[in-house]
């Protein structure tokens, strides 16, 4: 009975009804975004030019690719944020049966809860200095 | 079942048209703002104190031209405004705005076929109750990066690049500091549902009976954290380096323009109404009236109420929500803005390390109190205090270790550089 549905969720309104409404409210917003875009694609002037067309570029005729090499520290912020955002979604769940105030009947009252997400932490600060000393945090 | 559903959809359809109304007089409320502290007039011509300035922007922004530049990538063009704007109006699904609505609560007998016909358990007042809110909030949140990104690459202009570049790298820092300073609520209320974290504010502490318990007197230093990753969330001064004139022009939209400008410009106030909500329901107590609920209700404001109850909720919880968009704006007025290495060395060197210490702290403090060995909740206001006052100690010891980079232009003559100026020199030759 480990995972038996709560009765506060029982009660009330169902995982079905929470997440259509929130699929319901998602396509009220996107039926307004792609509406207004479609609307002000019909109703606005539209008059081209082989100079109107160009980048905008401060004035001057546009230099070079767009798409080309960027900075490398944009990679490796993205590959260290992977780190942490993998290690939030671990501490979601922790967080849901750590606290036996709201959750006594989740049956885990003697796994060495705390100690676990210390040793976890401990970890990940490992990786953290590890990143630190290697300059990936130097930006200038 | 149908009626509750139904009940949830007049709060999604209430919900939407609230955020979109308030989105656009939020726009003038900046703009009346910005004229307020620079000592001009602002907006006043369209209607009675310009109040139909909103009205008339929107019917422009229709009526412009859509322009597209011909090196765009045109279908990602015209997409990222729609990727930006959706989820950006979706993340107030889960805000709880009016507590509980009480069992056996009548509808009005005025309303056709429906009329009188009451709800046979408490309903939520808000569009959904989900027992992952919190998380969700954040997912939604994190989304608001794809429009971004696919602005500033598929313009084809290399300010928008930049912009594009920067705001990735921006917003998914500052989320990681986000997301664990929700979690030091979160793990104090032992739930991930917001309308639960919200309930648990509506109460004083036992031994300063005047000072609410919200989570902002608990954890000041994790509402400190997370107000300043709203703000650079939403792109917002002093953070918004995506956009910053001075250098990208507009940044990753500088090609936009007609609706589809206006579109990352609503996304950007649905963020920052998102955000808010999102500050008053896990930090500043939600719907909780302070103070005049022990006038009203004789004790702490019950969560499940009438719909008189629901209706002070709902004025008490926008109220907040506004008070805090005014201190957006305020902030933007007043501080300038950060250099771009500056931002990254306070997300990564600064915020995250701190925000994992108020998350263990706040870890600590639950750990201790199921063992029994403490009770009171001013532990975790000293816990956060110390905090605080060993990352000042930590900062000033950091300080004094060499090697930073002086970046400071030595002008001659200024106080970087007190020499003599060469005129002056020159002078004395003569």
């Amino acid at each position: 009975m480990m995972f038996a549905i709560p009765p506060a969720l029982a009660q009330g309104s169902t995982y079905a009804m929470q997440w259509g409404l929130i699929l319901i409210l998602f396509l009220i917003a996107l039926g307004f975004a792609i509406g207004n875009v479609v609307v002000s694609q019909l109703l606005g002037p539209s008059r081209k030019g082989r100079t109107k067309d160009t980048s905008y570029e401060s004035g001057v005729e546009p230099l070079g690719s767009t798409r080309d090499r960027f900075n490398v520290r944009f990679y490796l912020v993205a590959m260290i944020f992977l780190v942490f955002d993998v290690e939030v979604l671990f501490l979601l769940p922790w967080i849901t049966i750590f606290n036996k105030s709201k959750n006594a009947a989740l049956h885990l009252t003697h796994s060495p809860l705390f100690g676990s997400v210390l040793l976890f932490s401990a970890i990940l600060l490992i990786a953290y200095v590890y990143a630190w000393g290697k300059g990936v945090f130097k930006w200038d | 079942m149908v009626g509750i559903f139904i009940a949830h959809l007049v709060f999604a359809v209430v919900v939407f048209h609230v955020i979109l109304g308030l989105i656009a007089y939020l726009i003038l409320l900046e703009r009346k703002t910005a004229s307020w502290i620079q000592d001009r007039i602002g907006p006043n011509r369209v209607g009675p104190q310009g109040l139909l300035q909103p009205i008339a922007d929107g019917v422009k922004f229709i009526l412009k031209e859509e322009f597209i530049p011909a090196n765009a990538d045109r279908w990602l063009f015209m997409l990222a405004p729609i990727v930006i704007i959706t989820p950006a109006l979706c993340g107030f699904a889960v805000i709880p705005w009016g507590g509980f609505l009480a069992a056996g609560t009548k509808l009005p007998e005025w309303i056709p076929f429906i009329g009188g016909w009451a709800f046979p358990h408490n309903i939520a007042v808000m569009v959904a109750n989900p027992n992952i809110g919190v998380l969700f909030v954040l997912a939604a949140a994190s989304l608001g990066v794809y429009g971004v990104v696919l602005g500033g690459w598929a313009s084809g202009s290399k300010y928008s690049f930049l912009g594009g570049m920067r705001a990735t790298a921006q917003m998914v820092s500052y989320e990681i500091p986000l997301a664990l300073s929700l979690m030091s609520v979160a793990v104090v209320a032992g739930t991930l549902k917001l309308s639960s974290i919200t309930g648990d504010q509506a109460s004083y502490f036992s031994s300063l009976s005047f000072v609410p318990a919200w989570n902002v007197f608990m954890q000041p230093v994790a509402f400190f954290l997370f107000i300043t990753c709203i703000f650079a969330e939403a792109n917002r001064l002093p953070f918004d380096l995506a956009e910053c004139e001075s250098e990208l022009v507009g940044g990753y939209h500088t090609e936009y323009s007609s609706m589809k400008f206006a579109l990352f410009f609503l996304a950007e106030y649905a963020s920052m109404i998102t955000g808010s909500a999102v500050a008053v329901a896990l930090f500043l107590g939600g719907w909780h009236l302070p103070w005049l609920d022990k006038l009203i209700y004789h004790g702490s404001q019950p969560a499940v109420a009438g719909w008189g109850g629901v209706l002070l909720k709902f004025v008490v919880f926008w109220a907040k929500v506004v008070g805090f968009l005014f201190f957006y704006m305020w902030i933007r007025w007043t501080l300038p803005r950060f250099r771009f290495d500056q931002l990254m060395n306070l997300a990564w060197r600064g915020m995250i390390p701190l925000s994992l210490g108020t998350f263990l702290m706040a870890a600590l403090f639950v750990e201790l109190k199921q063992r029994g060995i403490i009770e009171h909740r001013g532990w975790l206001l000293l816990g956060n205090v110390l905090l605080f006052a060993g990352v000042l100690l930590v900062g000033k010891l950091r300080k004094q270790a060499p090697g930073d980079v002086n970046r400071r232009m030595a002008v001659i003559g200024s106080r970087y550089n007190p020499q003599p100026k060469p005129v002056d020199a020159a002078a004395a030759g003569a």
